[in-house]
This record gives C-alpha cells, structure tokens and sequence, in this order.
C-alpha cells in the first residue's frame, strides 16, 4: 500500500540537466517543486575530485556514473524478424544515472541545431520531392527563431566557448558561417587549439572550407554564470566523456545551477527514490502525480499539479509506456505514437597517422575541436545524392585514454606482437576526423514494451528494434569520403577509413544520442507532445529532453535539448500557470 | 548448479552483505530528502580498489590465463608486456570482485545466443565464463597436444589455439570459445592499461611503453607542442612505484 505525501506543485522525474533547468525556472515563479532522483546524489568533491577522476577502468569500463544494467537495462534487436535480448551490459551509449546524470559525464560538445533542422520535412520535401517511403521525418512544430533567446540563455549559462559566426545576421570571420542568426556572441572566446585541430583546419582550408572553432562546455577562461555560479578554467586533462570534472571547468548542473537552486526553501531533492507510474484521475486527462519506490522498497504516492518527465530520452518513453499514457506505436499498422521515430547518430571517421610529428592527445579536452558544417544538414544541395540530411566534420582530440583510444594502421592484427608494436609507435601520433551524422525517422525503428524481460520491480523492459537506414547508410559513405579528402591533407603518413557499415552493432560505444519516442509537433495526429512539450493527452503532464526530437540532426543534441526545456518553462511560466489547460487546441 | 556455481553464489551472498555495510557508511544521502548541498566533509567516494587476498583462479587456471596475455600482449624488443604488468592478477581480482560475478550486469534469463550485434548473451556472468572456457581449453590441449596444459605449448602453437577460439573454428562444449576470446583480449587490454591500484600496469609498463602520463588533470602548459613529442613521466592515482618507503 502506497503511502500518501503532501501534494507539491511540481514534480520532475529524474534530476539531470533538464530537470535542473526546470527546477530552476519554475522555483523561480513561486512554485513549490520536487524532484525525484533514482540514482545518488553525486558533488565534485565527494565523487569526482582531480585525485579520483582520472580513472579509466573505474569510471567508463565498469560503469560506474551509468545506469546499473542489473537493475534495467533495454533490451535490442536489428528488426522485427529477430528476438530481442537485453544489453546485459551499455555499450553502443551510456545513459547516467544519479543527480546531474548523463550531463556530469558528457563532453560538452554544445551546438545549436540548423533552422532547417527544425522543418526537417517540409524543406526537403519543397526542394527535393517527396520523402521516400517509410521515412516518417516531420517537421518539429517549433522554430529555430522561437528557440533563439533560450539557445543563448543556455550557452551563458554554461559559458560557452565559441566563435559566432552569423551575429545578427551578419556573418562573422571564423565562426561557423551555416549557423542560425545569433543574437549574441558566445560568452567566451573558444578554447585553445592544439597541432591536430591545426592541421585539420589549414586542411579544410585549402579545399576551400570554413573551418571553426567547436562550441564547448569546457572553459576557455575563469567565468561566472547569470546565477552567479563560477567556473574554473579548463586544464585540458583528457576525462571528460565517461567521467565526472574534478575541476569545476566543464558545465553540468552541479557547476551552473545547482549551488543556487538547492538552497531554494521551495526545492526539494529526493535521492535513490524511482518513479514507478505516472498517476492520473479517472478521467485520464488529468495527472495526479506520481507513484514512486525507495532504495528501502517502500512505495510513496507523491500527489503533484504538474508532473514533468526529466528523465533520459528511453526511460520517458517508456515511464509514458508504463502508465498507458497514449497509445504505443505499432509498425504493422501505424497507429500510435509513444515509441515511434527513435533515431540515433550514425557516426565515422577516418584517422591520421603521422610519421614524425606527435600529436600528444593526451592534452585534451571533450569539446577541444575544429569543425566544419558545409556536409551537414541542408547546408548543400542534395539533388541526386539519395538522402537528406548530414552531418559536422570535426578533429577532435578528447582524450588518450589508453584502453579506449589506441589507433591502429590499416591491416594491424588486434593482438600479439604486431598489434602490440602498432600501438606503441601511434598512440601519441595519430588523430581522426569524425563524421557526425543525422539520423532519420523511419517507420520500422522503434521503441516498445519487451514481451519477455522485466527490471528488479518485474515491469517490462523497454525493447529497441533499431538498424541503420537506406538515408543513413548513404549519407554516412558522402561523409566519410569528404572526411578522407580533409584526413589525407593533414600531413600524415597514412589514413584509415572507420566507414559505418553493416547492421547497427548495439555494443562498440558511438553515441549517448538517443532520441525520439515521445516526438513532438503539430497536431495529437502526429506527435506525443505539442510545441510546448505538453502532452496531448494529459495537458498537466510534460516531456522533456531529445525523446522530443521528430528525428536527430547531425549535431550533439544537448545545446537544442536545453534550448527546448528553457522554451517549455517559459510557456508554463507565463502561459500555462495563468490558464492551465491545453496551450495548442487539437 | 555445478560446485563452481555454488562457490560463486555464496560469495555473492557474502559480498553482498559486506557492500550494503560499506553503502551504509560511505553514501549517508540513501533515499533521503535534500535541500541545500549535502556535502560531508572526508566521505570522498574512493575507488574500490581489490583486496589482494580475494582471487578466484585456481593455480592451473592462473598459469593458463597468464600465458594467454602473455600472447595477446607479448614481452619482446618493443617493450615489456602483460607478462611484465602483472595482467594475469589484474584479471584475477577482477574475477574475484563484483565485475567477475556481474553484479552490473543484467543476468536474468532467458537466455539464448543471439547475433553479433546484441552483445554479451552467456549465462554465465565473466567468472562463471573464464572458469567453463578455460577447462574447455585445457581438455581440448591436453586431449590434441600429448597432454599438455596451454601454458605448457610453444609460443607458436598457442598462437594457433587462441586464433582459432578467435575465429569460432575451435568450439567449447557448453561455451562459446569466441565470446570467452573476446573478454580475455578486452580484460588483458584493461588490465595492461588501467591505473596500477587495480593490481595490473605493475610499474606502470603499459603507460610507459606508449607514453600516456597517467592520471594527471593539468596540461595547460603543454598546449602550444606543435607535433612535437611530449615526454611526460606517468604518475598513477596512488603515485608512482618509486615514492613508496620500504
């Protein structure tokens, strides 16, 4: 039997970056919020220290900031022929877990996603022809205008380090020449370069591209924050993806909101406590609130005017799933919605290996990268190229950390003496160029309730049916061979090409870019959520994070995942409190 | 279940009780309310570095799975190898912690093969796994090589077991000898290059042979080296060998 808590204006399912977003925004507007946290809490000095950080085995190959897989994990198959077994353990993406979750250990890549990303389907479908059967891409129902002021209230927030390069229109030298009109230049200068990045740079350059500097979340330079939070400058030490900073440089919810929003008396956190359901009255048009488990076992109803899923893109969809929130999509005939369009990020590279120079990646940093964008999204024309979409070329150099990063020629064995001298004569002389690449919704990759498996409280896994695409696979070989034409004038002694290709493999790691599956847009017909992220179904009820996404774009989702929340809090602040009820008529 | 299993099981029982005393002490927030930054002075969340005394090979096994590192990663003219960095200890301790006994991974059944792209399917979590394959392994040696251990075949010899358990041409009764490769070759790379606290990378031989600096968070003053070599002595997050007094 469940015990009854004090009701709460607000409650947030999950406490990771768009939970703290929103805390912060509605805390702000009087109201009384709680959020509810299944994981641990976690700060840098207890957690992730400089003396603790630096620990390769612990931190990604055991796993330790992910969700514990023995508790839950998903279960995946390539297509609906095949059974679908559970990831018995993260590979191909890691979602996190506990306060701050996936934003503690990411890389703090921060893009803002293209104004034609966002009418992904009306734009191709004017310039190119209709979309080819089975892509089910749909516009987002939201603009890149709209999204603006809270794409640079996020980037302050964090104190991106960056280059315009359109500032109200006009372009800017060394910036990014494809980006949307930015009301303002990022609120420091990008981070300092390294000989790879150079070398890509003078490369792309010579084949007549525009190089840039990569938006980061590692600090350029000491900075304080709108809340008045501060962070310290980047020391360049190579753990950032995977693991915590030890070193308040890189911007997660506990170096930019945290510090103001848990003194808040109108805040609450409950740690190690797991959302089970999603409560609503007996008309189902209405949340009530929340049914939530302790660490203990114990079982609480948290009663809540408005119920906010903050949780990971998989587990929103699926926490919907669970609680019968809408109708989960069917592929044999179409019909539903929560679920469908799960897309990804279809990646490649290709590395460089020099013979006597020495790029020490070591010296690195997670969003330390020169990036090109004339490949991605509609930046070039398409016509007779057999996909939409693209991606970002960048030369990256995030990390050496040995057990992951250690390239090797073309044709060296994966074991034994030639491997072994193969590793010692490139580690610190070798880079890559990576491909960043959009993903399109088609109607076959989805996600559902697995028939079969069940979580430690025996509900269902979610199941994943996911395998690369006719788009994807064509947009993945163009970009690829624009990578080659940059990699082979970067000065090296050789090149080898890491194409995408076969079925999707859920297990080498690629991407935490999960999206879609609760999708937004214009009407209940076509999406989970309208263009506030407020449910269709139960108007009291709203979505946030990448599940949102009609389908990925070729860019690292978190900058367009911030923007959208700061975008949904504002329409609950000034719209939705005054006049609670649908903010789109059906 | 088979003995192996039941060894297995009591240990988890056991071990289990002791983690849940430890959570006690070391994570204060279990399920509790916060408001305001929970931070408690001395509770850093440290590593949980193994206990030297708790291994899981027997000493046959030990010898097999040391002479197999030491072919996936050999000692020659380029430098010392798995052999020199203790990597047979590191997979030890590791097999004899929760990693070995899959306590982060999801274990319920049921199971079945599944294809390439769906990962790990054994039933058996990684211990339960090295023990069946590592006696698949010495049967099969012993019963085509005159009755010889793995560790006791010429170098050349075992290079052509290992890649026929690589390829799926030499199969197991009961396990699959290409997952049982994969996992020693991903275990004995971890345990070449992981932070010595986990018992492998002894004298740090894995980081000097490839030049990484280990577990050092300040580079500012390296960023301008424009291609040229870095030569940065590694420190590990206990220090280095050579600090330790007698």
């Amino acid at each position: 039997m469940a015990r009854k808590l004090p009701p709460v204006d607000v409650v947030l399912v999950g406490f990771g970056w768009t939970g703290a977003i929103m805390a912060q925004e509605l805390t702000e507007a009087g109201l009384e919020v709680l959020a509810l946290e299944r994981g641990g809490w976690r700060d840098t000095p207890t957690h992730f220290p400089p003396t603790l950080a630096p620990d390769e085995l612990r931190f990604y190959w055991r796993h330790e900031m992910f969700q514990d897989t023995a508790r839950e994990t998903l279960t995946f198959r390539n297509n609906a022929s095949q059974t679908a077994l559970p990831m018995r353990r993260w590979g191909s993406f890691l979602p996190g877990s506990g306060v701050g979750a996936s934003g503690v250990h990411w890389n703090g890549q921060t893009f803002r996603f293209l104004p034609s990303d966002f009418i992904a389907a009306s734009r191709n479908a004017d310039r190119y022809g209709p979309l080819p059967d089975g892509m089910t891409v749909q516009d987002y129902g939201v603009t890149y205008d709209e999204l603006e002021p809270h794409f640079d209230r996020f980037e302050k927030l964090c104190g991106i380090a960056g280059k315009a390069g359109n500032l109200r229109g006009a372009l800017q030298a060394g910036g990014n020449p494809f980006e949307g009109r930015r009301s303002d230049e990022y609120p420091n200068p990008p981070m300092e370069m390294t000989f790879a990045q150079k070398q890509f740079g003078a490369a792309a350059a010579e084949l007549g591209l525009k190089p840039f500097p990569a938006p980061s979340a590692n600090m350029s330079r000491p900075y304080t924050n709108p809340l008045g939070v501060q962070l310290a400058p980047c020391t360049y030490c190579g753990f950032c993806e995977k693991y915590g900073c030890g070193n308040y440089s890189k911007a997660i919810p506990q170096t930019t909101i945290l510090p103001v929003l848990m003194g808040k008396p109108n805040f609450t956190l409950k740690t190690h406590n797991e959302v089970l359901e999603i409560r609503r009255d007996s008309s189902g048009r209405r949340a009530t609130g929340v049914t939530h488990v302790d660490v203990h076992g114990e079982v609480f109803e948290q009663p809540a005017g408005i119920v906010i899923l903050c949780a990971y893109p998989l587990q929103n969809a699926r926490l919907m799933m669970l609680s019968g929130i809408g109708r989960t999509y069917d592929p044999r005939s179409g019909e539903g919605l929560v679920g469908k369009n799960y897309c990804y990020q279809v990646v490649s590279s290709v590395d460089v290996f020099y013979e006597d120079r020495y790029t020490n990646q070591f010296v690195g940093a997670g969003a330390l990268g020169m990036v090109i964008d004339e490949y991605n999204g509609d930046n070039f024309d398409h016509a007779g190229l057999g996909f939409i979409g693209g991606g970002y070329l960048a030369c990256w150099t995030t990390n050496a950390r040995p057990i992951e990063t250690h390239r090797t020629p073309e044709g060296t064995p994966e074991w034994g003496a030639g491997w072994k001298k193969a590793v010692k004569e490139n580690f610190l002389k070798s880079t890559s160029v990576s491909t960043h690449g959009a993903s399109m919704a088609y109607a076959q990759n989805h996600l559902d309730l697995d028939p079969t498996y069940t979580d430690v409280y025996g509900r269902p896994l979610l199941r994943m049916t996911y395998d690369f695409t006719p788009n994807d696979r064509a947009m993945t070989a163009y970009l690829t061979d624009r990578a080659r034409e940059i990699a082979a004038r970067m000065g090296g002694r050789e090149i080898k090409v890491n194409s995408r290709e076969g079925a999707y493999d859920s297990m080498p790691y690629q991407t935490t870019h999960n999206t879609g599956g609760t999708i937004m847009g214009s009407t209940p017909q076509n999406s989970v959520v309208n263009r506030y992220l407020q449910s269709w179904d139960v108007p009291n009820l709203f979505v946030m994070g990448a599940g949102v996404f009609p389908q990925n774009a070729g860019y690292n989702p978190t900058g367009t995942v911030a923007a959208l929340t700061y975008w949904a809090a504002e329409a609950i602040r000034s719209r939705y409190l005054r006049d609670p009820g649908p903010m789109v008529q059906a | 279940m088979d003995a192996g299993g039941a060894i297995l099981a009591t240990r988890r029982q056991f071990i289990h009780s002791i983690m849940l005393a430890s959570a006690a002490i070391a994570a204060p927030a279990f399920g509790r309310t916060i408001s305001g930054i929970p931070w408690v002075p001395g509770l850093a969340d440290r590593p949980a570095v193994p206990d030297p005394a708790r291994t899981f090979f027997t000493a046959a096994e030990r010898a097999c799975v040391r002479a197999i590192s030491a072919r996936l990663i050999p000692s020659d003219d380029t430098g010392p190898g798995a052999d020199e960095a203790d990597v047979v200890t590191f997979i030890d301790r590791q097999l004899a912690g929760f990693y070995g006994r899959g306590e982060r991974w999801y274990m319920k059944g049921p199971f079945s093969e599944g294809t390439d792209e769906q990962g790990y399917q054994s039933e058996s979590p990684p211990a339960g796994l090295y023990r069946k394959a590592l006696a698949a392994l010495d049967a099969h040696c012993r019963g085509s090589h005159d009755g010889k251990a793995f560790d006791e075949l010429d170098a050349g010899v075992q290079d052509d077991i290992l890649a026929a358990m690589e390829d799926g041409e030499l199969e197991f009764e009961g396990v699959a000898a290409p997952a049982f490769f994969a996992l020693v070759l991903e275990n004995t790379i971890e345990g070449f290059f992981s932070d010595p606290i986990y018992g492998g990378n002894r004298d740090m031989a894995g980081w000097r042979l490839v030049g990484f600096p280990g577990a050092r968070y300040d580079y500012r003053d390296y960023l301008d080296h424009d291609g040229k070599r870095l030569d940065i002595p590694p420190v590990g997050l206990a220090g280095r060998p050579e600090w330790k007094t007698p």
